[in-house]
């Protein structure tokens, strides 16, 4: 299958490894990636932050990129979801019609990979190997607003070598919210606190999530805390096989 | 819609309680580092969400009845002037009367003269979010009424001169040794060998209530709901002073947003299913009490119904926000939310805290009163989820952000990333600009105001050697 992949600005700039390994991995599976390279970012800081208009062109840009393509991937179900459910209500607000449709129809199109993975290819055991103690934090949109449910839990069960741990209150927010941590970043950083106390508690030596953005987060507290735990995207534990591990 | 029967656009200031006297996370920043704060407050939402979660999930229809309870809802509000007429002529032929209150001045003065007129100085009071959202309570002790709040988590508050601090346990952020004291000061005629024993207490407050209720004529009342086709008002509690305020009195004053309308007794069945499993995860709460005007010679032989708008018809004014009044005050939302159960009530300086309040109470007062309560969220969306009307909190968050003033600063900011980020070339000349700023200027060194935030907690990541983009092209 011929897959479009939308990086997300985050990964192609901070968290390079992790769309690395979605288009690693999919080519190992046998499909073809393609990276449309106009593409930028889904606008979502924009609409979360309350600056739908100055969002609008990144809403035009992404529908306009990506049209052409029939199935897309992004290693964010946070991204994902703000495609789906944010883009045709911005475009409807502040452009036409016309474009709320196309946003509409290519979010429809855009999936989080875990969804593209077991959903759209069928797959579970995509073959990987990373002899690990993980534990999974479910992000919040990944969660309730892209509803992936437990299709990265089953990926992550169908991993050679992987010891995976439950982490307890997995579904409380972690607490970075994308600009939530910098105007309230008090508030984020006592979140923060709890979602590490219960990810020291697994005695994992990996968390993982399916966001960049909220394992940013934690892995900032985790490497200010000294704590010895890392943190892992998603898509490069299912990219790992025995030759990289 | 436009106003419809000539109200203010916004609930006036200087009355009432629905504007904090400083911002969210300057206030949160106070209630973070009261620990004992954050202990009762975890444990109370952790128990209240245990205990909520396991009746709902015996419901197998919980899904649709959420459904049933949000369709009633929009039909409401879609047709709100009709079933305020429709409600208005029923109590009234049922020997009730009906007042109109614009705002909060309006429904304090006309609650104040119609207890005056029954000659009475002393007031019971049956909890009500209505009557503290517009300060009633306020109002009356300035006119030289006296109120007693009867709900025993009410009473704490009213005898602490303290705050309500959570819509359905108001002295959630209070613990029993905290409840001793606060009895001891100020409880008429409690026992000074009060212990912190609960049943103790609860007894001490018993005796005290028991009579007040039995001296007292005059009762004022919220209501939870109001039946449009038959005039009749209904209050769900569970301790049973409600229905001492809402039959023992000779004058029933209630005061009732605009919004708490029901087309007919039939739609009741679906919200006296879904409040008591939100919200005090019961299946049933312990006291219905339903009265339709005056029976003569039983209960209350004067009723008065004070509709209160208070910036509803302004909510009611913008199709996306007016969700925001489907909310039953069951308070599931406060107890699933992380930025609640660590910051509490008070932070968010309305009588309506948590992720409602954060909607609710901007709408109400105009959003630039209440500026920095739609940023009180990281948008985990756990509050939509856990809302048996769905009111789809997340959305209507960030529909208000839109709407809010924005610092120049950070408009500036949004607008240049948002010009580079629709220009690729730029985009990319600006990844490569910002890691040399990193590595050249501030590795290790934190980063400036308003970012300075973040780096008090965490660590950044590094920058890697390679964006993406540049790997993908080097392929």
């Amino acid at each position: 299958m011929r897959i479009a992949l939308f990086a997300t600005c985050l990964a192609d700039t901070l968290f390079p490894e992790a769309a690395k390994a979605t288009v690693l991995l999919l080519e190992r599976l046998g499909h073809e990636v393609v990276f449309p390279a106009e593409q930028t970012c889904c606008g979502q800081m924009h609409v979360n932050t309350g600056y739908q208009a100055a969002a609008l062109p990144l809403v035009k840009r992404y529908a306009s990129v990506f049209d052409p393509y029939d199935v897309i991937v992004a290693p964010s179900g946070s991204c994902v979801g703000s495609i789906r459910h944010q883009h045709s209500m911005v475009a409807a607000a502040y452009g036409d019609a016309g474009l709320a449709a196309r946003a509409a129809d290519v979010g429809s199109r855009t999936y989080e990979l875990s969804e593209l993975l077991v959903d759209v290819l069928g797959v579970e055991d995509v073959g990987a190997y990373f002899p690990h103690r993980v534990t999974y934090h479910p992000t919040c949109h990944s969660l309730r607003m892209t509803r992936v449910g437990d299709k990265p839990l089953r990926l992550l069960r169908q991993v050679r070598g992987l010891d995976l741990v439950e982490l307890p209150a997995a579904e409380q927010c972690c607490g970075f919210g994308g600009t939530f941590a910098i105007k309230n970043a008090e508030t984020s950083t006592a979140m923060l606190a709890d979602k590490m106390t219960n990810i020291v508690s697994t005695g994992a030596d990996v968390c993982t999530a399916g966001d960049a953005s909220c394992l940013m987060h934690i892995g900032g507290g985790l490497s200010r805390l000294r704590t010895g735990v890392r943190t892992v995207h998603l898509a490069e534990i299912l990219a790992s096989t025995e030759f990289t591990s | 819609m436009s106003t419809f029967l000539g109200m203010p656009a916004t609930a006036p200031r200087g009355v009432g309680h629905l504007r904090g006297d400083q911002t969210f996370p300057r206030a949160a920043h106070d209630a973070l580092g009261n620990s004992q704060l954050r202990r009762n407050l975890r444990h109370a939402t952790t128990t209240i969400r245990g205990k909520s979660g396991k009746v709902i999930a015996e419901l197998p229809d919980w899904q649709e009845l959420r459904d049933a309870g949000s369709a009633i809802k929009a039909d409401v509000m879609a047709r709100l002037p009709e079933l305020l007429e429709e409600l208005e002529a029923r109590v009234t032929e049922a020997g009730g009367v009906v007042h109109w209150a614009a705002d909060a001045n309006e429904a304090n003065e006309i609650v104040t003269r119609l207890v005056r007129e029954t000659g009475s100085s002393r007031v019971i009071k049956v909890k009500s979010m209505a009557t503290q959202e517009i300060g009633l309570n306020e109002a009356l002790e300035e006119a030289g009424i006296t109120p007693v709040e009867t709900d025993l988590a009410e009473l704490i508050v009213q005898l602490g001169d303290d705050k309500p601090s959570h819509i359905l346990v108001p002295a959630i952020h209070r613990n029993r040794s905290e409840i001793r004291e606060i009895f001891l000061r100020a409880m008429p005629g409690v026992d000074p060998a009060l212990t912190d024993d609960p049943p103790v207490l609860a007894a001490a407050a018993r005796r005290y209530l028991r009579e007040t209720f039995l001296s007292t004529e005059v009762a004022v009342s919220g209501a939870n709901f109001a039946i449009a086709a038959t005039g009749t008002l209904g209050v769900v509690e569970s301790e049973g002073n409600g229905r001492m305020c809402l039959t023992l009195p000779d004058t029933l004053i209630t005061v009732m947003g605009i919004e708490k309308v029901l087309p007919t007794w039939r739609d009741l069945e679906v919200f006296l299913q879904l409040l008591p499993r939100a919200s005090t995860g019961e299946r049933m709460n312990p006291y219905t009490t339903m009265w339709t005007g005056v029976t003569p010679g039983d209960g209350p032989q004067n009723f008065h119904l004070v509709l209160l708008d208070n910036g509803r018809s302004a909510v009611l004014a913008d199709t996306a926000g007016r969700q925001a009044l489907h909310c039953i005050r069951c308070s599931a939302c406060l107890n699933v939310c992380p930025v609640y159960e660590r910051t509490g009530g008070h932070s968010y300086g309305s009588v309506y805290p948590g992720p409602i309040g954060a909607v609710l109470s901007p709408q109400l007062t105009g959003v630039a009163d209440n500026a920095s309560l739609p940023y009180a969220s990281s948008l985990c969306g756990a509050c939509f989820d856990a809302c048996p009307v769905k009111i789809d909190i997340p959305s209507l968050l960030v529909h208000l952000r839109n709407q809010v003033p924005h610092p120049p600063a950070e408009r500036a900011a949004m607008a240049a990333a948002a010009y580079t980020m629709a220009r690729p070339r730029l985009y990319a000349n600006a990844q490569r600009a910002a890691k040399l700023a990193r590595i050249a200027g501030r590795r290790g060194r934190g980063l400036p105001p308003p970012f300075s935030g973040w780096t008090a907690g965490r660590d950044l990541p590094e920058f890697p050697s390679q964006t993406f983009r540049d790997w993908w092209a080097e392929r």
